[in-house]
């Protein structure tokens, strides 16, 4: 359900009372309508659904969380294996912190 | 792509499958609700990477899987009306009604066409004011927003040739009745994230609260998916039930304000029948009295159109979790996605259609995930 | 009698039954075939291949109602000549001779009838064929789509070659000349109103040439296929059936342009389904393969061209495909057209 899928919004325009933006879908580009991400700007990705974008992709947090899931891929790649707790612990994952990231 | 390619790393994969592996120490249960997540662990076949103990059953999230049988009738209806345009998904197409389905209206000559959006509707009901343009808005909460901006941004222009059929449902009442089940295995859910991306996850602490059922809100990568599970298992194997936000790239606790407000603004709650299912309160969606304009249901007489479910068809069950599509006797024999007899099996995202394109020659073996 | 009536209509012909997919083949097995049984049907490749007095004589038709007609790298016109001349190229033939037959709806403008003729005349030009025969039927308007082209075309079969669907054998490579996609989407751009930073073209080409240069490195080429409506699945999953075989692809392998990859993201469409014009797929003898594709590198059509496969001799009749996490899944035909989805 649900297919929504990131791009970068490449410019905005109001026509009538719609916002209108391009997004940039690694090389397609497509006209969204902007009505529900107020605060999204050109340079911001957005994911879109049917045409409009639902949110605006918050990159600080993704950055945040990405940087400890390279962690995890890196620990695959030949390191001396961890304890699971350990693991746990250092990428952030369980318990009462992980709530409302 | 940014986004996309990072959540298909296949060395941060195993690493999760591996941590996850780690983690496991007893048996656990768990539900995917979303068709889209039900997809990615077929396609990328996550159910053979993690660990025996670990079950995994699909939920109810195939919007297009649940639209009740009558409501593919009603549709059917009034496509076949030669004075109507019928615009829908394509997900809807192939969707089996009673005695036919969109896409034999079309071959039958129905104008029934294809739109990626709704707005492409109102397009077409602006270009085409003789003739009356209905468009199927069907989906979960993620689609919601943008079927209630159609209807609005119809009527602020004044069409008077436009109209929906509406047949949204609800996500968090369908757990409720999972959770209500005494049937019920499931001890942790994945929660959909585009549903919640709109809708934030306020609503499932009231659920783990009152269930003591961990719920993590998952994305749609096998990234997203290893994480979600992952998080789900460290959660059982501690004891604890909360609400956690793998997603949180796109999910946020209160969700999207301004797609709330529309829905709101165009739409109401009311009790929903749900394909293979039953009746469950207060789990779907329809258009506000003052906009009965735009009602395709009363515009084109059709409320009163009734079916019953075939029955050899088992989504019921499938869609519970209760069952595996490949539990059913009928699976890849007298149902497949060219002769379904039930919409999991035609819906690309319905749990049958993607064990049937993904798995099907590996019924023989024993299914453990 | 089992609820609901099957959601394929029986009793009417629907859009499925020409996309290539199941239903095309069911059309084909239940309606065709024994209409007209004869060995050569039965071999069920994309051309007949036919012995007059020991000249081996390359024989096919195809039909083209593509829409729109004109679309970014083509139209109907190159098209018509293109597919017709692959279908002969796919048996190893030397295209030489195309009739072409118009539909033409009433109130079609004369300048777009033009334009397509000429394009046709281009392509044939370029190709080396000629256009030796052909009819124009007019219809009523709105019978017809703007036009249709029935294109056949006739040519002659080198000796020592035999291509077939049926040839395939456990451990060939399956080879695959460049980017999958590029057809479809650029139809589909059209329809949808996309755009793209580069525009994407539709690669429809003639790849006469291209096999020629293959064949003449090894004839150890047991099949090719022009992977045209239905996609790469399709052409793969007919191969595995006919030859009675499994194909292990590795997803990892296979050529997407990114502007392709996004916009079947945006509309939820598998490459592996969309059309291609101007690519093939050959299942090649192992031994050879690398010397195949190294000759494929030195033409401008195969540029991109690469092993993504093997053929098996377990899993027979199933196209599979390893994921980048390691793990199999199967590539199913479908029965229709794959339609963009918002689940």
């Amino acid at each position: 359900m649900c297919l929504a899928v990131p791009g970068k919004l490449l410019e905005t325009q109001v026509i009538s009372d719609s916002r209108l933006g391009v997004v940039d879908f690694g090389g397609t580009k497509r006209s969204v309508l902007l009505d529900f991400v107020p605060e999204a700007e050109v340079g911001d990705y957005v994911l879109v659904h049917v045409g409009f974008a639902i949110s605006r992709i918050d990159e600080q947090e993704a950055q945040r969380t990405y940087e400890l899931l390279e962690r995890i891929g890196m620990l695959e790649t030949g390191d001396a294996p961890i304890e699971a707790e350990e693991s746990a612990a250092a990428t952030g994952l369980g318990g009462p912190d992980a709530l409302h990231r | 792509m940014r986004y996309i390619d990072e959540y298909r790393d296949p060395k941060i994969a195993q690493g999760l499958v591996d941590q996850i592996h780690a983690r496991v120490t007893k048996p656990w249960v768990l539900m995917e609700i979303c068709g889209g997540q039900t997809h990615t662990l077929m396609r990328y076949g996550i159910d053979e990477l993690i660990p025996p103990q670990v079950e995994l059953v699909h939920g109810p999230g195939c919007p297009v899987c649940v639209t009740p049988i009558e409501v593919v009738d009603k549709a059917v209806e009034i496509a076949s009306r030669p004075d109507v345009i019928f615009v829908s998904y394509g997900d809807m197409l192939r969707v089996p009604g009673t005695r036919s389905d969109l896409f034999r209206v079309k071959a039958n000559g129905g104008d029934v066409r294809i739109a990626y959006s709704p707005m492409e509707a109102v397009k077409i009901a602006q270009k085409n004011p003789q003739r009356q343009v209905v468009f199927f808005g069907i989906g979960f909460e993620t689609t919601a927003p943008a079927n209630a901006m159609a209807v609005f941004k119809a009527r602020n222009l004044g069409l008077t040739n436009f109209s929906e059929l509406v047949s949204h449902v609800l996500v968090p009442p369908a757990i409720r009745l999972l959770l209500n089940s005494p049937e019920n295995r499931v001890q942790g859910f994945i929660a959909p994230g585009h549903v919640c991306t709109v809708m934030g996850y306020w609503e499932y602490k009231a659920l783990v609260d009152e269930f003591h059922v961990p719920i993590v809100v998952g994305g749609f990568e096998p990234v997203d998916l290893l994480e979600a599970i992952l998080m789900l298992a460290a959660q059982l194997e501690d004891g604890r039930a909360e609400v956690e936000n793998q997603y949180a790239r796109s999910v946020s606790y209160h969700g999207n304000e301004p797609a709330q407000r529309i829905v709101e603004q165009v739409f109401e709650v009311a009790d929903r029948k749900w394909r293979g299912i039953g009746s469950i309160p207060m789990s779907g969606l329809r258009l506000r009295p003052e906009f009965a304009a735009y009602d395709a249901e009363k515009i084109f007489g059709v409320s009163e159109i009734e079916a019953t479910e075939p029955p050899e068809c088992i989504s019921a069950q499938v869609l519970q979790g209760l069952k595996k599509p490949v539990d059913c006797p009928a699976f890849a024999t007298r149902c497949t996605p060219e002769m379904p007899l039930g919409a999991p099996m035609v819906s690309a995202e319905g749990a049958c259609a993607a064990y049937y394109q993904y798995r099907r020659h590996a019924t023989s073996l024993v299914c453990i995930a | 009698m089992s609820c609901p009536t099957p959601a394929i209509a029986r009793d009417h012909i629907s859009l499925g039954h020409g996309s290539g997919g199941k239903l095309s083949a069911e059309l084909m097995r239940d309606l065709f075939l024994p209409a007209f049984r004869n060995a050569t049907l039965e071999r069920m490749d994309d051309q007949a291949v036919l012995d007059f007095n020991h000249t081996r004589i390359a024989f096919t038709t195809d039909s083209f109602v593509v829409k729109p007609l004109f679309f970014p790298g083509g139209d109907i016109g190159s098209l018509a000549v293109h597919g017709t001349v692959n279908d002969l190229a796919m048996g190893g033939a030397k295209p030489l001779f195309l009739s072409v037959a118009f539909i033409i709806e009433e109130g079609f403008p004369m300048y777009a009838l033009q334009r397509i003729v000429d394009s046709l005349g281009h392509a044939a030009s370029a190709c080396g064929v000629q256009v030796v025969t052909g009819d124009t039927k007019v219809v009523d308007k709105g019978s017809g789509d703007g036009v249709f082209i029935n294109t056949t075309g006739l040519g002659v079969v080198p000796e020592g070659i035999t291509l077939s669907a049926g040839g395939a054998r456990p451990g060939d490579a399956v080879i695959l000349s460049g980017y999958i996609g590029d057809h479809g989407i650029a139809i589909m751009a059209e329809r949808e109103g996309l755009e793209f930073d580069s525009p994407v073209e539709s690669d429809s080409a003639p790849l006469h040439g291209l096999v020629a240069d293959m064949l003449a490195t090894t004839r150890a080429i047991r099949c090719l296929r022009d992977p045209t409506r239905g996609g790469v699945s399709s052409s793969l999953n007919e191969i595995a059936a006919q030859s009675g075989v499994g194909i292990l692809l590795d997803e990892q392998t296979l050529p997407v342009r990114d502007a392709v990859r996004g916009a079947c993201e945006m509309l939820g469409l598998d490459p592996l389904y969309v059309a291609n014009e101007g690519k093939l797929l050959a299942i090649v003898d192992a031994a050879q393969a690398d010397r195949v594709v190294e000759a494929m590198h030195k033409n401008p059509l195969g540029r991109e061209a690469r092993r993504i496969g093997t053929v098996t001799k377990s899993d027979a009749g199933w196209v599979r495909m390893r994921t980048p996490l390691g793990t199999t899944r199967i590539v199913d035909m479908l029965a229709g057209d794959q339609l963009p989805r918002i689940c």
